[in-house]
């Protein structure tokens, strides 16, 4: 904190004051936790990769691998990327680990901060505002490389729907309607969403094919992390309904992983001929 | 007008009679710590003005007298408690912070303000353990106490101690039994009956997650206190 906050301070709410809004109120207290527009140079920071969400008929669904790439390395193997934004929305993040993860936790404190202040939750339309002008002040960061780009998805209480918010680096926000995929496996997610994505899923469908996908992201795209098995290490699952954001446990996660490799390995398997033994001279012929 | 000069002795002593006299008029609020936390009963007949509400993870904020001045009151306590969690850390938030940033605020504000506030505000915030609860009660001037089992403020503050005294149980009631005590005792100091509609109640429950602070509805009110 760089000044104390005073009476004095929200005395002058009625006027020009932060009102209920958290990054207005941290920047007349303290501007340079928000970060300096005056940066110059190309940064490069760990790289999340692969994030979804998928509608289904009770709300929708958010995942995302575990894996942070720097270049060709792996940053860290048990990143989080999808986070309960408040109780009936997500946030999953790609791009630049660091300034996302920021950001993540200033929307957090934003929508709780308004919720307190006002006694009510923002709309589900609001929070995505909300976050689209985070990532338009962002902008300068992202020119120079480091730039965020979160999946926001949430139940909205008024419709009593799930819906998802795509959005581009400068901040542009769209809606989608059945599921979307970003990141660097981003597509090879959309790819196997679309071929089994239906209307009006049930939850464990939606979860199935949440799974599927990031399986399939991870079997195409280096930077996207797959079910560590040796680690013990699985992609993080949340569902939302009208009952509220809910991590689903890891034993579910690793038994749907475990079922769908049972399911591919036939599959994928090389067959036997595929192998070649170079030691073996050739037959005469 | 002429100059005259008043003693400070009688200065402070018409300011507190005056914020005396502010809080006298309004409504009162109690405090309880029960089973599994601490526990808010009000008589508010309006949903939308609250006498209590939710500062922090595990911190509460009550006021009773003038809604202006409380309400200003809980902002900027909501406003230090969000940008100090969100520069250090949530777990460097704590009651005692706060309580001591209200009475430094209410203080100055007796002493050096042309009127002082008519409010009274109590920061309650739940422990791990029972013994970890902590209830502050801040008047007017500045002055802080710091409160076990029960705390009552507000219009009926002393007629509400005195019920309470007696009839607060040894061994910590359950939420029910609490919300029962406090709607008798409001019964009993008012002399009529409180249809549940026009309670206000909340609780610090340290059994829920991370946000402890939970509003009780009408229908929970109703169907506990039946």
């Amino acid at each position: 904190m760089d000044r104390e906050l005073s009476l004095q301070d929200v005395m002058r709410v009625p006027v020009h004051g932060p009102g209920s809004s958290f990054s207005e109120l941290l920047r007349t207290v303290s501007p340079d936790s928000l970060g300096r527009p005056d940066w110059q140079g190309v940064v490069h920071g760990p790289e999340g990769t692969t994030v979804l969400a998928v509608r289904f008929k009770d709300g929708v669904i958010v995942a995302g691998d575990r894996r942070a790439t720097e270049g060709f390395q792996i940053a860290h193997r048990s990143i989080e990327k999808v986070f309960a934004a408040d109780d009936m929305s997500a946030v999953a993040i790609a791009g630049a680990a660091g300034p996302a993860v920021e950001m993540v936790r200033l929307l957090q404190t934003e929508l709780e901060h308004y919720e307190k202040v006002e006694g009510e939750r923002l709309s589900l339309e609001g929070k995505a505002n909300k976050l689209s002008q985070m990532i338009r002040a962002n902008l300068p960061a992202a020119m120079q490389g480091m730039a965020v780009v979160p999946l926001f998805a949430g139940y909205d209480e008024r419709r009593g729907a799930g819906r998802i918010f795509k959005y581009d680096i400068t901040g542009g926000r769209y809606e989608e309607d059945d599921y979307h995929a970003t990141g660097s496996g981003g597509k090879d997610a959309r790819s196997s969403l679309k071929k089994r994505y239906k209307q009006d899923l049930t939850r464990d469908e939606a979860v199935k094919i949440a799974i599927e996908a990031l399986f399939d992201a991870a079997d195409e795209d280096v930077g996207t992390g797959g079910p560590d098995l040796m680690r013990g290490i699985f992609p993080t699952v949340a569902v939302i309904t009208s009952d509220g954001t809910i991590e689903i446990a890891e034993e579910e996660i690793k038994a749907l992983f475990e079922e769908l490799i049972g399911e591919r390995r036939e599959q994928m398997m090389l067959p036997e001929t595929h192998t070649v033994d170079v030691r073996r001279p050739k037959a005469e012929g | 007008m002429p100059y005259s000069y008043v003693s400070p002795e009688q200065l402070m002593k018409d300011k507190g009679d005056y914020a005396r006299k502010g809080i006298a008029r309004g409504r009162s609020v109690m405090a309880l710590e029960y089973a599994d936390g601490i526990m808010f009963v009000a008589e508010n007949p309006s949903v939308t003005l609250h006498k209590i509400s939710e500062i922090y993870d595990k911190i509460a904020f009550a006021g009773v007298g003038k809604f202006n001045e409380f309400e200003q009151l809980r902002i900027v306590g909501i406003q230090r408690a969000d940008v100090k969690g969100y520069s250090y850390s949530r777990e460097d938030v704590t009651a005692k912070g706060l309580a001591n940033y209200y009475s430094q605020s209410l203080g100055m504000i007796f002493t050096e303000a042309p009127k002082p506030y008519e409010c009274e505000i109590l920061v309650a915030a739940v422990g791990d353990t029972h013994e970890q609860n902590e209830m502050f009660h801040i008047l007017y001037d500045g002055s802080v106490s710091d409160r076990q089992n029960w705390v009552a403020m507000g219009g009926q503050a002393e007629a509400l101690g005195t019920y309470l005294k007696e009839k607060y149980p040894k061994k910590l009631p359950t939420l029910a039994a609490g919300l029962k005590l406090g709607r008798d005792a409001l019964h009993s100091v008012e002399g009529r009956e409180i249809p549940f509609e026009a309670l206000e109640a909340a609780v610090l429950d340290r059994k829920r997650a991370r946000r402890k602070f939970r509003r009780l509805t009408p229908a929970q009110l109703q169907e506990t206190l039946a």
